[in-house]
């Protein structure tokens, strides 16, 4: 019986050999292909506009090098193992009598080593790398300049956002603006749901969420307009959730400044509730003047005047310090509750 | 291409109307699974009391545990149910001994004692909503009720298992799959102990301390 | 009386939407008219509704995958349609309120509804088989399983033609999915579709870790296990660990939504971060539930094919099971830029980087089990070479964005669409896909065409490649993902490369819904006569096929690995047994269907808030179910005669064969 189980696999097998070189010569023409494509799509990829690996400041440039670095360090396991896995099977395909055949054979300790040990080494590199690198790109890191850094304060709103510069009091929709060479901190919170803050070209990207603070830092070394978006859905009019990040020299960044200043609009607390208002396509405004609470009382969820999330913590903790009866001041009872 | 099997008996003995499933000891089986079932509840709870840990100082604004428990009221919550974990073991001894009588009365004393504890807790629920204290007042609160109230739902559903396990004792006595039974929800029965001392532990404890 | 529902819940204004709900019926009504005009409702419901057979339920789980697998790829390609024709300033055909739904929907159905009821099912057919077992350890349980499954299918379908899905993304995220910004039904459609098959798929885990725990036969002891029952074992503890953080978070969102509790609210102390968490500590663990069992199945089919034992069978466990117990420290790395430090990302990036070790231990395993073998180029093999190649450069991107500055520029990119696609299409698809070929014999009797087996699969190869290649550079070119529409001629014509690549992967499943048909047509001429077509080395293939209905007449006893193998070896073939023991088989039950209907009405009861609906629902649901407990007739025995007969026709098929 077992005689003849034997028989049927070998005719079996001759029967499709000639199949077999055919679908082996597709499966190396392909191979072919996939790896001229590759290299004439690199060649063509290579003009092309690729923000991710063009970045135009410090933070993108160590970012691409260590998505180029660990693409390296990974080749090294990918590559054999495709070329093995294409060479294996041509070479040990059932048609082919004159490759050796060792059925029992399941063991070798050499290969479990070598298995096991190379991935864990390069896994160990890029470990050190993803340990360093994670460091040093912390997003609530400081950019080490030697020019002081510009402060935005970011508030993502449905669908649309709102830039505040707390120095200059000035205040912009859609448009961001900065000087070259010039670290830029961003304070980022969110009015409605969670987004994500990205400028592709200049690097890292950070969520937006209700009452929670973000930061994050980025600079741009050259002058340019770049695009911004939110890169976390949030509903409706995400598809345009768009800003301009333009990087101007410092003339153009005051002249910048003394437009949204001339623009007569001031960001109040009401002009906020207005912003918070779900609009779609939203076109770039400039506000020449902002309320001092406009931000705070954003991140902390008041600027419908209800109570500061701030301000409930402080009552909060003032509670469970004191002992025996409350006795909490607030200014609706000032004697206490 | 069927196996050959080493026959476990003669050929003669292929028609002996035997009916054990020789390896399949079925009421171990289901004990098994059970136990793996409480596992994924225990995971449950896991991410319950979590959930808390994350919550238990958003208060909003809104009144925190000191303010809102008992502990003398919880101590007698407690009570009630470690008393029935005890009472629910006396009925499995009574089990043991085949003594149906015996282990009915139990289960009676468990499920009221059960019923105290819920109705304690149900007060307790009420009387938190009624003084403004309810789910929808923080997340804080949002957390207590849900993890509270889950470990509630749990004793409602075992208390309903253990009317219908009455039932079945009623009807069938003592049976092998009665017992497997009866031992599923003891099982259940002790994990909600423990659950509820870390209920306890966690947010009234802690939450007051 | 009715709640939130009214007629306005029908789409009537939504051509798209009234397309896809044209289909669905038409297709229902077609497939309800045949079963009738062929008068099959009564076997349907004797045969398989009830069925508690594991490999009976297993069919069912398959087919429902597969017809889900339509509606997720339709779904598919209409988003590939969509970004490709908005893609210079036009606004496409779909409505972008329209097309939230349908990515949502794409991602909950295919993970949920296709490739978990794919797996279950290849699991449920296969893994009582191979432990040498009569049937799993709760046969009724894993009907009611399947039906809780069907269950949550029935509810996602019916938000096409009754109200409308989810408009997050396929998890969800708070507070987008909460009452202020999602008010209408389709997050609540959302919610108890995947709570109600949640509690199935759990269900169906204690089951199975109970069934390979308990009901191993005689001489299989863990490490002769098939590296199939051992991945099964590993997805299955999974499932248990990982789906209670799934219904507690599903939970949470639905108290916030129904009873107005603040979980993770934007205001009164809730906390999105914290659902971002939980969901990802349930989802990590899930996508590891799915590639398992999809790693079992290249063992099993490669070393089949190679007509050689499986190279290093110990370290493939060993690495298994650290795979299993890693997945659940590596959550973090779907959030990093959540902003959570750099001490909390850089662990997670290098705990997600560990886990690629032993994924990387089973992809030379499989090579070095080619390597001197014979390999034969049949349709499972070429999957599964298809998934080496593919998987390791899903991988490979996925290694790369666990740096945490890597994935600051990336996350939520076209570049993350890619790989996920990467790791899932080339993975779990195509093992999927392996599976049901290789094991398509065993379940109906007969075998599937191999040349439209093969076409299919090089459609689905060569059109994955052009539809998502596209996809990684326009990640690297800044494209977020889930827009529906943008203007850029450069983009555009990379989507539209990726289009054609969606309609290519098209042809290939309509290539396999013929191979189908065909084999159906011809299936006399395919039968698989000697239940052992391929020459396998486990021990499903040591019974006819399709299985007696009480698997193995007497049980095998087992001295080492590969099994069936060791027996053909040894000589220790069939000869017909002098006279069999009576074998004692469960009962089938409608219990599963009526309680699972029960639970449909409560699931689409709480959806439109119809209150009265959902207790009645739910108090007879568990009213059934404790009434079913009283049923004490549950289980019957073949008489030994039955089984020397049904015994008796497999040997003549073989003799005859021979």
């Amino acid at each position: 019986m077992r005689a003849e189980r034997t028989e049927s696999v070998i005719r079996g097998v001759r029967l499709v050999s000639i199949d077999d070189l055919w679908s082996g010569m597709r499966r190396v023409f392909r191979c072919c292909g996939a790896v001229g494509t590759t290299v004439v799509g690199a060649a063509l990829l290579a003009g092309c506009d690729i923000p991710v690996l063009d970045p135009k400041g410090p933070i993108g440039s160590e970012e691409r090098s260590i998505i180029l670095w660990s693409t390296v360090l990974m080749l090294i396991i990918v590559v054999p193992v495709i070329v093995m896995t294409l060479a294996f099977a041509w070479r040990y395909r059932a048609s082919n009598e004159t490759a050796s055949f060792a059925p029992d054979w399941e063991h070798s300790t050499r290969i479990e080593l070598v298995v096991w040990l190379v991935p864990c080494l390069i896994v160990a590199c890029l470990g050190v790398i993803t340990w360093n690198s994670t460091h040093k790109l912390d997003p609530y890191r400081q950019i080490a300049s030697e020019t002081k850094p510009i402060e935005v304060e970011v508030v993502s709103l449905d669908w649309k956002w709102l830039f505040i510069y707390p120095e200059l009091h000035v205040a912009s929709v859609n448009e961001l603006a900065f000087p070259v060479g010039t670290p830029v901190h961003f304070r980022l919170t969110s009015g409605s749901v969670m987004n994500s803050f990205f400028i592709p070209q200049l690097g890292s990207q950070i969520y937006t969420m209700a009452g929670m603070e973000s930061q994050l830092s980025l600079l741009a070394d050259q002058p340019g307009d770049y695009t911004g978006l939110s890169a976390n859905f949030s509903g409706d009019g995400f598809s345009d959730m768009q800003f301009k990040a333009r990087a101007l020299t410092a003339d153009a960044f005051d002249a910048w400044v003394a437009t949204v200043r001339a623009s007569g609009q001031s960001l109040t607390p009401e002009m906020y509730k207005t912003l918070s208002q779900p609009t779609e396509q939203t076109p770039v405004s400039y506000y020449g003047d902002v309320s001092v609470n406009v931000y705070h009382d954003a991140l902390n969820k008041c600027s419908d005047g209800s109570l500061c999330t701030d301000r409930a913590a402080q009552l909060a903790m003032a509670k469970s310090t004191l002992s025996g009866p409350l006795a909490i001041c607030t200014p609706a009872k000032p004697e206490g509750l | 291409m069927n196996i050959q099997a080493r026959l476990l008996a003669e050929p003669s003995d292929a028609f002996i109307s035997d009916d054990i499933d020789v390896h399949h000891d079925t009421g171990s089986m289901t004990l098994l699974g059970f136990w793996i079932y409480l596992m994924s509840d225990c995971v449950l709870f896991a991410a319950l009391f979590a959930g808390f840990a994350v919550l238990r100082n958003n208060t909003a604004g809104g009144p925190d545990a000191h303010e809102l428990f008992s502990l003398p009221y919880v101590a007698v919550e407690t009570a009630c149910l470690l008393v029935s974990s005890f009472t629910y073991g006396m009925a499995m001894l009574a089990v043991e001994r085949g003594r149906q009588s015996a282990v009915l009365a139990w289960l009676g004393v468990t499920l009221l004692l059960g019923l105290g504890f819920m109705g304690m807790e149900l007060n307790e629920f009420g009387n938190l909503i009624h003084d403004g204290a309810g789910p929808d007042r923080s997340g804080f609160l949002s957390a207590f009720f849900t993890l509270v109230g889950t470990h509630g739902l749990h004793v409602a559903s075992g208390m309903v298992w253990m009317l219908v396990l009455i039932a079945h004792v009623l009807r069938s006595g003592l049976t092998d799959a009665n017992k497997t039974r009866l031992a599923c929800l003891s099982l259940f029965w002790h994990f909600l102990d423990i659950v509820w001392i870390g209920v306890f532990t966690v947010v009234y404890l802690m939450g007051v301390a | 009386m009715f709640g939130k529902l009214t007629f306005d819940a029908i789409p009537l204004n939504e051509p798209v939407a009234m397309g896809g709900v044209a289909a669905m019926v038409f297709g229902g009504l077609a497939a309800a008219s045949l079963i009738t005009y062929f008068r099959l409702w009564g076997w349907l419901w004797k045969e398989w509704f009830t069925s508690v057979d594991h490999k009976k339920i297993g069919v069912m789980y398959v087919v429902l995958a597969l017809v889900m697998l339509l509606r997720g790829f339709s779904d598919a390609i209409m988003m590939r349609t969509q970004q490709a024709m908005a893609s210079t300033g036009g606004a496409g055909y779909l409505p972008p309120d329209h097309y939230d739904q349908v990515f949502t929907a794409h991602g909950v159905i295919m993970i949920f509804f296709m490739a978990m009821p794919f797996i279950i099912g290849l699991m449920n057919i296969v893994v009582p088989l191979q432990i040498g077992a009569r049937d799993v350890a709760f046969p009724y349980l894993n009907n009611l399983s399947f039906w809780l499954t069907a269950s949550g299918a029935v509810l996602i379908n019916l938000s096409l033609a009754l109200g409308e899905f989810a408009r997050t993304g396929w998890l969800a995220y708070p507070p987008l999915s909460e009452l202020q910004y999602s008010p209408g039904v389709g997050v609540d459609y959302y919610i108890w579709a995947l709570q109600i098959s949640g509690v199935g798929t759990l269900l169906a885990g204690v089951n199975f870790v109970t069934t390979i725990l308990k009901m191993r036969t005689t001489g299989m002891g863990m490490m002769q296990m098939p590296v199939f029952t051992w991945t099964a074992l590993c997805a299955n503890m999974l499932i248990v660990a990982a789906f209670p953080i799934l219904t507690v978070t599903l939970a949470m969102l639905a108290l916030d939504r129904y009873l107005g509790m603040h979980f993770f609210t934007n205001e009164a102390g809730g906390n999105p971060m914290m659902y971002v968490n939980l969901i990802w500590a349930w989802g990590h663990p899930e996508v590891y539930i799915l590639i398992l069992p999809c790693f079992g199945i290249f063992s099993e089919v490669i070393s089949t094919f190679s007509a050689k034992r499986l190279f290093g069978y110990k370290s493939m466990v060993y690495a298994t099971v650290c795979i299993t117990l890693l997945s659940f420290v590596v959550w973090l790395h779907h959030f990093f830029t959540m902003g959570s430090g750099a001490n909390v990302n850089a662990f997670f990036g290098i705990s997600t980087m560990i886990i690629s070790i032993p994924t990387g231990v089973k992809i030379f395993n499989w090579l070095f089990t080619m390597y001197r073998g014979r390999v034969q180029f049949t349709t499972p093999v070429l999957w599964t070479i298809g998934f080496i190649i593919t998987f390791t450069i899903g991988g490979m991107t996925g290694v790369l964005m666990a740096v945490p500055p890597a994935d600051y520029v990336l996350h939520n990119s076209l570049f993350l669409i890619a790989h996920f696609h990467n790791a899932i299409i080339g993975g779990v698809v195509f093992g999927c896909m392996a599976g049901f070929t290789y094991w398509f014999p065993k379940a109906l009797g007969f075998k599937l065409d191999e040349r439209l087996g093969k076409v299919s699969f090089w459609c689905w190869f060569v059109g994955f490649y052009i539809a998502f290649m596209p996809l990684y550079v326009l990640g690297l070119m800044g494209m977020t993902r889930r827009l529906n529409h943008v203007d850029n001629p450069v983009w555009h014509v990379y989507l539209v490369v990726a289009m054609v690549g969606a309609f290519i992967i098209a042809i290939g499943i309509a290539a396999q819904i013929a191979q189908i048909l065909l084999s159906i047509k011809n299936r006399v001429a395919l039968a698989d006569l000697t239940g052992d077509p391929w020459n396998g080395r486990t021990l499903e293939w040591a019974v006819s096929s399709p299985p007696p209905f009480y698997n193995f007449a007497t049980e095998p006893v087992v001295t080492g690995r590969d099994a069936f193998w060791e027996m053909k070896e040894q000589g220790l073939l069939n000869e017909p047994l002098p006279a069999y023991r009576k074998i004692h088989m469960p009962k089938n039950t409608g219990t599963g269907v009526v309680v699972s209907a029960f639970i449909t009405v409560l699931g689409f009861a709480l959806i439109w808030h119809i209150w009265w609906l959902a207790i009645g629902g739910i108090a007879t649901g568990i009213l059934v179910a404790i009434i079913h407990s009283f049923n004490e007739d549950r289980d019957y025995y073949v008489p030994s005669d039955v089984v020397a007969q049904t015994e008796g026709k497999y040997f003549k098929q073989i003799l005859a064969r021979a």
